[in-house]
């Protein structure tokens, strides 16, 4: 027997309280260990999606399911185990006093031993390579390193899929490269949202675009945006002077 | 981003490595707490009060020496007493009772008698503060108060006050240098029109952080309860030294009350 998918999304569609609808129907499947971007324009639904796989919005069409396990409201904490999504601003990821009691707060939420605590937060550290910080609060950290400390506290609960919200945004280019080799490092599979395509042909075989709340293409990132109609399309750009074929 | 090493708020504390630094958080609370209580609970009116206020001074002294902290510290920890010293001037003037004549004001002798007694507890309790505060750090001193059973609400509140102190801060900051990058002044009253909106934007961006924060909590499997950290027993000898402060005190306050 085969595992099952990491992430399966199948017709998922959603409108928020407002009336505003977000997402029409939306399906997606993601091996085990696959590196996947998300791409799509600003009001694509990517963060709305997002916030689906984890069971945070819930309650229009359709069903999400992790690891074989359906998200809904029977079992949301081990769904949040098993999606360990990093949101966009480390400012709100870290909200503990120092870095070890953050990246040590889900696995207490877990209801993990102390000592299997501690393991866990040594291990989640010195994956992003963050070892040693532990007592510092995060607000003395650099915006770099409160990135991959928001990372390490994901990886404390061993996630089944790891979700990014836009990972290299504010980063300077020393701490996008450093990311980069932290996200390559890491043997979970990862779905990433971006607005920086080259960010995503470095880390991702695969890309799903969105827009307008559908999945509108899904393939190898090279192929992707190799497509200019494609991109022209869905206000996807690459940066001045970059060519996919040339990397 | 934030004032100085420790930011906004950890600005109170010292580095150092003294008995006092050493104490466990909330054993240094319950002394202060003690302490207070004593200094409150001696009657000002009684005749030997004063000699066992400047006991109670020597005992604090004694610990801010012990724990390294300077004068200069001291007396800026004393600047969080200003409104209590404003009070306890107009006690004498607003007082009722017999009255005595000092430079030419007649001032009534309850009032100087209370006015005192308030500065003086005021003062002996900030001092014993200040001393808490530039020994333990922050975060420290918010595991003690947990430790104490204080409600975990009120705790989560004055963690997120900590941690947070500094993006508002700077926040704050950021809006203010976009507001004068274009001109603005505050200095006469039409300013009111601009700051209050700026008041409010800072209030829904506190707010809308707060509710960005709390998703990020519940997606790492937050149920309401802040999950607890190992917690050690302190050792008998550790209770000790720190009750020395409040023990002496109710020591100080007990022949007075025996013997006065
Ligand atoms: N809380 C909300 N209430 C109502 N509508 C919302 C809410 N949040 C988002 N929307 C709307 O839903 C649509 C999708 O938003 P979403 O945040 O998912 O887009 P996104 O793809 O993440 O965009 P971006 O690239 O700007 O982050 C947008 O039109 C947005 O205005
Ligand atoms: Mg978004």
């Amino acid at each position: 027997m085969t595992a099952p998918p990491s992430l399966l999304v199948e017709d998922l569609a959603f409108a928020y309280p407002d009336g505003h609808q977000a997402l029409f129907g939306v399906d997606l499947r993601i091996e085990r260990g696959e590196r996947v971007a998300l791409l799509g324009p600003n009001g694509a639904g990517k963060t709305t999606l997002v916030l689906h796989l984890n069971g945070i919005l819930r309650g229009g069409r359709g069903q999400v399911t992790v690891a074989g396990l359906p998200v809904g409201r029977d079992h949301l904490q081990e769904i949040r185990r098993r999606v360990g999504i990093v949101f966009q601003d480390p400012d709100d990821q870290l909200f503990m006093p120092t870095v070890g009691e953050d990246v040590a707060f889900g696995p207490r939420n877990l209801g993990l031993p102390e000592e299997e605590v501690a393991a866990r937060v040594a291990e989640a550290l010195d994956q992003v390579g963050m070892a040693g910080v532990a007592d510092r609060p995060p607000h003395h950290l650099s915006f770099g390193q409160r990135r991959r400390v928001a990372v390490a506290t994901v990886l404390s609960m061993h996630p089944e899929i790891l979700v990014l919200d836009e990972p290299s945004s504010n980063l300077d280019p020393a701490g996008r490269r450093e990311l980069a080799e932290v996200l390559e490092s890491l043997p979970v599979t990862v779905l990433m949202v971006t607005h920086d395509l080259p960010y995503a042909l470095q880390l991702c075989p695969r890309s799903v675009v969105l827009d307008g709340g559908v999945v509108v293409a899904d393939g190898p990132t090279r192929r992707l945006l190799a497509d200019a109609d494609l991109l022209a399309r869905h206000r996807l750009e690459l940066p001045y002077g970059f060519a996919p074929d040339r990397v | 981003m934030g004032a100085g090493h420790g930011g906004v708020l950890g600005a109170a504390y010292v580095v150092g490595s003294s008995p006092v630094h050493r104490l466990e958080p909330h054993l240094k609370l319950v002394a202060v707490l003690g302490f207070a209580l004593v200094v409150v609970a001696t009657p000002v009116a009684a005749p030997w009060a004063w000699g066992a206020y400047a006991a109670y001074l020597a005992l604090v002294l004694g610990v801010a020496a012990l724990a390294g902290v300077g004068h200069r510290r001291l007396a800026r920890g004393l600047v969080v007493e200003v409104p209590f010293v404003a009070f306890a001037l107009l006690l004498p003037v607003v007082s009722q009772g017999p009255r005595v004549d000092v430079a030419g004001l007649s001032l009534s002798v309850s009032g100087l008698t209370a006015a005192g007694g308030l500065l003086a507890k005021a003062t002996l309790s900030v001092l014993a503060a200040t001393v808490l505060a530039a020994t333990t750090e922050p975060r420290a001193l918010l595991r003690g108060l947990e430790r104490l059973r204080l409600p975990s609400p009120l705790v989560q509140i004055l963690m997120f006050m900590f941690r947070y102190a500094d993006v508002v801060g700077g926040e704050l900051r950021r809006m203010r240098v976009a507001r004068e990058s274009r001109g603005f002044r505050g200095r006469h009253l039409g300013a009111l029109k601009v700051l209050g909106p700026a008041a409010g934007s800072l209030f829904i961006r506190s707010y809308e952080r707060g509710e960005r924060v709390h998703l990020a909590m519940l997606s790492r499997g937050y149920g309401g309860r802040m999950p607890a950290g190992p917690a050690v027993a302190a050792p008998a000898q550790a209770w000790l030294a720190a009750l020395a402060l409040p023990l002496a005190a109710a020591a100080v306050l007990a022949s007075g009350l025996l013997l006065g």
